[in-house]
């Protein structure tokens, strides 16, 4: 038999924690959406571990459809970055005080 | 209870291997100076949380992992990086918030808590009676992932198409350049500069 679930919430958890604290610390816009993803990742790894603990496949769907989510929002979160890049140069987040570009 | 009961060694060595895997790309993402490291640290990250997958019986979802993130995302992370220039180093410690930084720490902290404590207390909470089918028994996991998306899932899959569209949709919108910008370029207009070069040639002679 493989291993239980807590080690994998336990991973999950860690990795989430990590996340956020880029998310808080960093200040660059990309950095930041590459700690998004890794929150992303840690949710997905806990889905999968609490579908297969419940034997229960809506876990693995639900994943599925985080990584389409996660897929556009990463089109449209780059899109922005590239948009406000070319308006301003390179800027940090603490910049950006202003809605119109 | 002991977190590793019931566990073979191999199993073992695969779940230490990846999530030490996992936990060095991730630390690499948020510790690196250069956004490039970050997001090689990402593919790291990813790939890790791959091999978990695989480790957990979810061998399509590992194939879409490496496929959508690995081999999508974090090319177009790389992309924006090369594009924009961004590439240098920036130090961590620039903040203009004060105590961003401890804060960050704290509420990372605080995440980790809140997950031991709901752990801890109520752990099969969610342990509602199997709504989508099991995952074990005969069949593929692809077969029982996709008898899952294709029939009880099926409104929720084609909605996102819908917002795979919108955000095609809008990337092409956001990366357009507005129609001002484009007006105050200076035109190419040829016959002007062969006008210029005919009079510069008719100076010189």
């Amino acid at each position: 038999m493989s291993i239980q679930a807590g080690p994998y919430l336990l991973l999950a958890t860690a990795l989430f924690a990590v996340g956020t604290y880029g998310v808080l610390a960093r200040r660059n816009p990309l950095v930041m959406f590459m700690s998004i993803e890794l929150m992303l990742n840690a949710a997905n790894l806990a889905f999968v571990a609490f579908a297969r603990t419940l034997n229960d496949v809506a876990g693995q769907s639900l994943v599925f459809f985080v990584l389409v989510v996660a897929a556009a929002e990463v089109v449209i979160g780059l899109g922005i970055i590239v948009s406000i890049f070319r308006h301003r140069g390179g800027t940090t987040v603490d910049e950006l005080n202003e809605l119109a570009g | 209870m002991t977190l590793f009961d019931h566990a073979t060694i191999p199993d073992m060595v695969v779940f230490a291997v990846a999530s030490f895997m996992v936990l060095a790309g991730a630390i690499t993402v948020v510790l690196a100076r250069n956004p490039i490291y970050s997001a090689l640290g990402l593919v790291v990250t990813l790939f890790g949380v791959a091999v978990l997958f695989v480790e957990q019986n979810a061998q399509f979802l590992a194939a879409v992992q490496v496929i959508v993130y690995a081999g999508a995302i974090v090319v177009l992370f790389l992309f924006v990086i090369m594009l924009l220039g961004v590439d240098r180093t920036e130090p961590i410690s620039r903040n203009r918030v004060r105590f961003a930084q401890p804060f960050a720490v704290l509420v990372a902290m605080a995440f980790v808590a809140l997950a031991i404590a709901i752990g801890h207390k109520s752990w099969r909470a969610t342990g509602a009676a199997s709504q989508g089918g099991h995952l074990d028994g005969e069949g593929s996991n692809v077969a029982k992932l996709a008898d899952s998306l294709f029939t009880q899932y099926l409104f929720l899959f084609e909605v996102t198409s819908l917002l795979l569209v919108i955000a095609v949709v809008g990337a092409v919108v956001l990366a357009r350049r507005p129609r001002e910008i484009v007006a105050d370029l200076p035109e190419e207009d040829e016959d002007d500069d062969i006008e210029v070069i005919v009079d510069d040639v008719k100076e010189q002679a």
